[in-house]
């Protein structure tokens, strides 16, 4: 069975070709689940899953790409891709696409995906799917659905070309680790200094908060929150919980909270498990961003208002009276788990 | 330095979705169009700063669509912009429309393309970096300031859990985002100027599309809220755990 496999792998297999990028040195979640992802294809198709590493890696770090499913790194160690550039990495990665006849491509859809893999794309002539939301289908050539209208609604989109391009929300797909130790096979790709034009001047991270766009769990505020001052409740309720805040279009516009916080139609889509909107009335270009999370509990002190239509729990009341309850009913929740 | 801003039209942001035929076409009778906000507060405005402030000669809109575009590509005008460019082809397919417009910028030589960082209907976000790579100049993607020196975009970026400053040289393309600049009301004069500039059309190259929208849906609807006392927190919390599963 597995003799045969492997043979199957030498006969004719074609490549699921996965970026995969380091943060900060390592591996993120979503990197994993791009790579299940690709395995899930890979198992249909009988392909090969190969992550490509740009830069300077850990050896260890990418022989544990394989319990994600990858079987082999392919890794460009030059260190010019230790800085990012869309233009160097995207070369790179149809490079490696065309001389190992990889014929999907999948990154995570993501600051650095989205920039990457269009342009792959573009180069490589291949239709594109960005930011998807569940495993191919196969039934009507290769189909995949994705989120659009900033969630309002979900369309199916049938990739016609030879090559296919993928990027998947993070937090979307799930992943378990398995065993085994990817190969790791160094590459070289044909890259000149012109094609790395940006030159970073100076990062600022914003340390200690969780990233939102990969949170599971989410605390939002809206003009319910009265002023930027009480804002220590929204942010003790996110630390006990560990999640991410986040904030309506009215508090970033009244610069109350950073605009990287906005989430809604023309802020951030998310979908965590858990969102908690708290003194948000739930405009429809609000839900658009949020109403793909899982669960949704609203705090509102109106009622009436729309967000408890959309709502999986509800509160009515005052969301500076509310938030330190709850607070202290997760303390103690937490203390017990 | 001239800029070329691509603007898409897309549904009011409070549109109602709806779709007809058998849910695979989008309707859009009765809906408001707009100027895709990106593309509108800060691709566009950022683009007339730079000429307001003399480092732009030039600013051209360019649109792919069909002629019911033209009203919002008129509004766009309304704001500031030289003239206008709209490439006679109507495609969802992302690809096709970087093809399309790197065909005619190629030919124009800008120094500078903006885009939004992505359209509201069907978020893709990908349309600045293929037009990139098909002019092969280099992508910022998700920039939310941006300056020019003589040949130097100075520009900051939204990166994971942060922000880059960096510096890159011209030509380049930079898909824009809040921060970048704040939205304009046009006014009586713009509205008067807007008629009289030019709007070229275009026919398209031919490109072929790579991908094609076979079906819409809407999802599910929430089967109902349940509402818990707001004294007894330790209720939502229990249900959040044993219920929802999601703590």
């Amino acid at each position: 069975m597995l003799k045969q496999k492997l043979f199957n792998f030498l006969k004719d297999t074609n490549m699921i070709l996965v970026l995969a990028e380091q943060i900060n040195g390592s591996f993120k979640k979503k990197t994993f689940e791009a790579l299940q992802y690709a395995a899930s294809i890979a198992q249909h198709n009988n392909d090969k899953v190969a992550a490509l590493v740009l830069g300077s890696a850990q050896q260890d770090a990418m022989q544990e790409l394989g319990a994600y499913g990858a079987q082999e790194v392919l890794h460009v160690n030059n260190a010019k891709f230790d800085a990012f550039s869309a233009k160097a990495f995207a070369k790179a990665m149809q490079q490696v696409a065309t001389t190992q006849n990889a014929t999907i491509l999948i990154a995570p859809h993501d600051v650095c995906g989205k920039a990457v893999a269009p342009r792959v794309a573009a180069l490589m002539q291949a239709g594109m799917v960005a930011g998807a939301i569940a495993h191919p289908t196969y039934n009507n050539g290769f189909e995949v659905k994705k989120s659009v209208f900033s969630g309002k609604a979900f369309t199916t989109i049938a990739i016609t070309s030879p090559v296919k391009v993928i990027t998947l929300v993070p937090n979307t797909f799930s992943v378990t680790k398995g065993e085994g130790l990817a190969a790791i096979q160094n590459v070289e790709v044909t890259i000149n200094d012109a094609d790395f034009a940006t030159l970073v001047n100076s990062v600022e991270k914003v340390t200690g908060t969780i990233p939102l766009g990969e949170a599971e769990l989410v605390v939002s505020g809206g003009r319910g929150m009265k002023g930027p001052e009480n804002w220590h409740l929204i942010e003790d309720l996110a630390k006990v919980m560990g999640a991410a805040t986040a904030c309506s279009r009215p508090v970033a516009d009244s610069h109350w909270r950073p605009h990287h916080e906005h989430v809604g139609q023309t802020g951030g889509t998310i979908r965590p498990n858990l969102y908690i909107a708290i003194g948000i009335s739930g405009a429809i270009q609000h839900l658009a961003g949020v109403n793909s999370s899982k669960t949704i509990v609203v705090i509102n002190k109106d009622p009436e208002a729309p967000f408890f239509k959309a709502a999986d729990y509800g509160i009515v009341g005052d969301a500076l009276e509310v938030l330190p309850k709850l607070k202290v009913a997760m303390e103690k929740f937490k203390a017990a788990n | 330095m001239k800029i070329l801003v691509c603007i898409a039209q897309v549904p009011d942001t409070t549109s109602k979705i709806a779709f007809t035929d058998n849910n695979t076409a989008f309707a859009t009778e009765g809906l408001t169009m707009i100027i895709n906000p990106y593309d509108e507060w800060y691709a566009l405005v950022r683009a007339l700063e730079l000429k307001e402030t003399g480092k732009a000669t030039a600013v051209h809109l360019i649109t792919v669509g069909k002629s019911d575009v033209e009203p919002v590509i008129r509004k766009a005008l309304a704001l500031g912009g030289d003239e206008a460019i709209r490439i006679d082809v109507d495609s969802n397919d992302p690809l096709v429309v970087a093809q399309e417009i790197a065909a005619y910028a190629k030919a124009q030589s800008y120094d500078l393309v903006l885009c939004g960082k992505e359209s509201i209907d069907y978020n893709n976000g990908v349309v600045g970096a293929m037009l990139a790579a098909l002019l092969d100049t280099e992508y910022v993607g998700f920039a939310t300031k941006l300056d020019v020196e003589g040949n130097t975009a100075s520009l900051v970026r939204e990166i994971e859990g942060g922000e880059e400053h960096i510096s890159c040289n011209l030509p380049l393309v930079v898909s824009c985002q809040k921060g970048m600049a704040e939205q304009r009301i046009p006014n009586m004069r713009g509205i008067m100027a807007a008629r009289t500039k030019p709007l070229a059309v275009v026919s398209g190259t031919g490109a072929q599309a790579q991908s094609k929208i076979v079906a819409y849906e809407m999802p599910a609807t929430k089967t109902g809220v349940k509402m818990i006392d707001a004294d007894n927190m330790d209720q939502l919390v229990q249900l959040l755990h044993a219920e929802a599963k999601v703590i």
